[in-house]
């Protein structure tokens, strides 16, 4: 892979916060993505998991635009996009950062025809016309796997399954030749059946076209199954990322770790049960300082409620943040100093 | 999950152990049948799990055991006995008194079934005032007792349901469902709506609750892996029929049925190797014209045409339920050849 010397689209210190309740008695904020950072590379997957209300959609909807941030950078191909507003610059950002959304019922206009779907951006954006324009089309439906095109091309959504219609709005997005695509949950509504497909389709494509992806989910199984990269995400803060293989085999973060407790995995024997707990989920309204996952945490200590861990890289590659797991430099020695000078802990 | 795998009954104890035994049921919606000659027994006590992809009738089984059913959609042939009793015979009166107290139902999203307006603790008295002579006040008290089996704080029968998480919610309806103890408890696709954590949380609940009080659960879901953690024996629907029914561990090592491989094969693991996977080409068919023979076969890996006998069965003859072992039967023209 030669193109992989730079990552294409890189976020740094992304954060959105959403006002929430009356604006008269205070303004208190929603942290819906605070301090967020990771980059995507060509011919990659990275996998953004966490649970509902975790952030991981207003990433992705920061990432192609939807949302501005409120601090933060989106850098693409080292340039920063946010203050982007030229119409022209925010067409070919939008050209090259495609999104793909979980609901293929909703995302294709049920009065148009595959065609439409198709022709539309390859024309909007010039990159097909004429007697090209079929056999662009025809590419383009081969390349998801709808073969052959002349079947496809006059038919509307309603007459394809829920697999096909995700598969034209994969092939949409790539009309108009994408480096990044990001795609939200795209198989969370299809039958169990025709998931591997679509995430097979997302392998593939990754290698033929080398593409970068962000795999947005909260399925773990189908996050180990494509992705190269995994970003857990809690409270709209990443939590632990790293390679694959690491985050979802030998977890550092408390919270990965019941995540994985939870997911239902026949192959992996008896199991004891998970803690129940009591009372609401964290909400990360106006978020004091400390770890938001403290609350819930069997390894919690004294700092946990007083300062907000940093992603600190506790092996090659793979970081978290927690003060128990992957300490800082300046929490280690803070905690060493408690253990040996105060006789009573907290 | 320590699931105790209690292997099926042998088939002579069944009538006596059975609570719902569904024979040759048939539903319609209009010409399309969309449940088309199924049998199932389920026992006393025994969490059976019934599984497959939308469309293929669970949620229909789920309404004709309630007797919930509404035009278009009849019972157009066989019976659901409950005790011996056929429901399918019983009249509006006779059936109000069946549900509920009998057999119970949390439905899909059940999260949004609760009435917003109206405070938790009433609901319950509401539902359970339907169904016999209490006082308010007995309601309440049991209401709180119910909220408080399931692991939710009592006083929580003041609250109005947006005040509750949506695993709150959800534990709300299971409270309510087993208000009147009833001998089984159909759950639709009870945590699909729910996170994982929240998931594992109510199933880990479900089970105790199932131990300690004995109920039966009909549990509907598309999650295959699911139930191999948490049913006792599962049915495996396609299209309308059962294809595939054995007890959990058993299903899980020793599936025969080419869907039920391909289910399983789509599901990724978090443990061992990550290998590419097939999944299952094709999509499930429309109902108004199911295909001819076996209803699988144009999506079935082992049906090729290379032997041409098996070819014309698996095309033209609908193949049934077939005993391999006690408690597992197959309805598969290729197992039933090869044994």
């Amino acid at each position: 892979m030669t193109s992989s010397i730079t990552a294409p689209l890189e976020v740094r210190g992304l954060t959105k916060h959403f006002p929430a309740g009356s604006a008269v008695l205070g303004r208190s904020r929603v942290h819906a993505v605070d301090d967020v950072t990771f980059a995507l590379r060509p011919g990659t997957i990275t996998a953004l998991v966490g649970e509902s209300g975790s952030g991981k959609s207003t990433v992705a909807r920061l990432l192609v635009r939807l949302y501005d941030p409120t601090s933060g950078r989106v850098l693409f191909e080292g340039k920063d996009v946010t203050e982007d507003r030229r119409r022209r610059d925010v067409l070919r950002y939008r050209s090259q950062v495609q999104m793909i959304f979980q609901d293929p019922f909703g995302s294709l206009n049920p009065v148009k025809t595959v065609r439409h779907h198709l022709a539309r951006p390859l024309k909007l954006h010039g990159r097909a016309s004429g007697d090209a324009l079929d056999a662009r089309m025809a590419d383009l439906l081969d390349l998801v796997g709808l073969v052959p095109a002349e079947k496809y091309l006059a038919k509307y959504p309603h007459e394809l399954s829920g697999g096909q219609r995700q598969r034209v709005a994969i092939a949409r997005a790539l009309a108009v030749e994408p480096t990044v695509l990001v795609a939200d949950e795209p198989t969370s509504m299809l039958d169990v059946s025709i998931r591997v497909g679509i995430l097979n389709l997302m392998l593939d494509l990754k290698e033929r076209k080398d593409l970068a992806f962000l795999y947005v989910t909260h399925d773990l199984a189908s996050a180990r199954y494509v992705a190269d990269t995994v970003l857990v995400m809690y409270a709209g803060q990443i939590v632990e990322q790293g390679p694959a293989e690491s985050v979802l085999g030998n977890p550092l973060h408390p919270y990965t770790d019941l995540l994985l407790a939870s997911v239902p995995d026949p192959n992996a024997g008896a199991r004891p049960p998970i803690e129940v707990r009591k009372g609401v989920a964290s909400a990360a309204v106006d978020p004091p300082e400390g770890c938001r996952f403290a609350d819930r945490c069997p390894l919690r200590i004294d700092v946990c409620n007083r300062v907000t861990p940093e992603l600190v890289a506790a092996q090659p590659a793979h970081s978290a943040r927690c003060h128990v797991t992957a300490p800082s430099p300046a929490i280690r020695e803070e905690i060493h100093v408690d253990s040996t000078d105060t006789a009573v802990p907290s | 999950m320590t699931a105790v795998v209690r292997e099926s009954q042998p088939s002579m104890d069944v009538k006596r152990e059975s609570v719902v035994e569904l024979r040759g049921l048939s539903v319609a919606y209009g010409d399309v049948v969309a449940v088309d000659g199924v049998d199932l027994t389920i026992g006393a006590g025994e969490i059976l799990g019934l599984a497959g992809e939308s469309g293929c009738g669970k949620t229909t089984i789920a309404n004709a055991l309630m007797q919930i059913l509404r035009p278009p959609a009849r019972i157009s042939g066989g019976s659901i006995f409950y005790r011996g009793e056929d429901l399918v015979q019983l009249g509006t009166e006779e059936l109000r008194k069946h549900r509920w107290r009998n057999v119970s139902m949390v439905f899909q999203s059940a999260m949004n079934a609760l009435n917003p307006v109206m405070r938790v603790g009433d609901q319950f008295v509401d539902m359970m005032r339907a169904h016999e002579p209490v006082s308010r006040r007995a309601a309440v008290a049991r209401a709180g007792d119910l909220l408080d089996l399931v692991g939710i704080d009592r006083r929580r029968v003041r609250a109005y349901p947006h005040e509750l998480s949506g695993g709150m919610r959800q534990r709300v309806i299971i409270a309510m469902a087993l208000a009147l103890e009833p001998e089984l408890v159909i759950m639709d696709e009870p945590t699909t709506a729910l996170d994982v954590v929240v998931q594992r949380e109510i199933l880990q609940q479900i089970g105790d609750l199932q131990r300690e009080l004995g109920f039966a659960v009909l549990f509907i879901t598309h999650d295959l892996s699911l139930l191999f953690e948490f049913a006792n024996r599962i049915a495996i629907m396609y299209a309308g029929e059962v294809v595939e029914e054995a007890p959990a561990a058993r299903l899980h090592q020793f599936a025969r049925h080419p869907y039920t491989l391909g289910l399983i094969r789509s599901f990724p693991s978090l443990t061992g190797p990550v290998e590419r996977m097939a999944g299952i080409p094709g999509s499930p068919p429309d109902l108004a014209a199911p295909p001819e023979g076996c209803r699988f076969h144009p999506r079935c890996p082992e049906c090729t045409g290379e032997r041409t006998e098996l070819y014309r069965l698996q095309t033209s003859v609908r193949p049934v339920l077939h005993e391999l072992e006690p408690g597992h039967r197959v309805a598969c023209h290729l197992v039933e050849q090869r044994g």
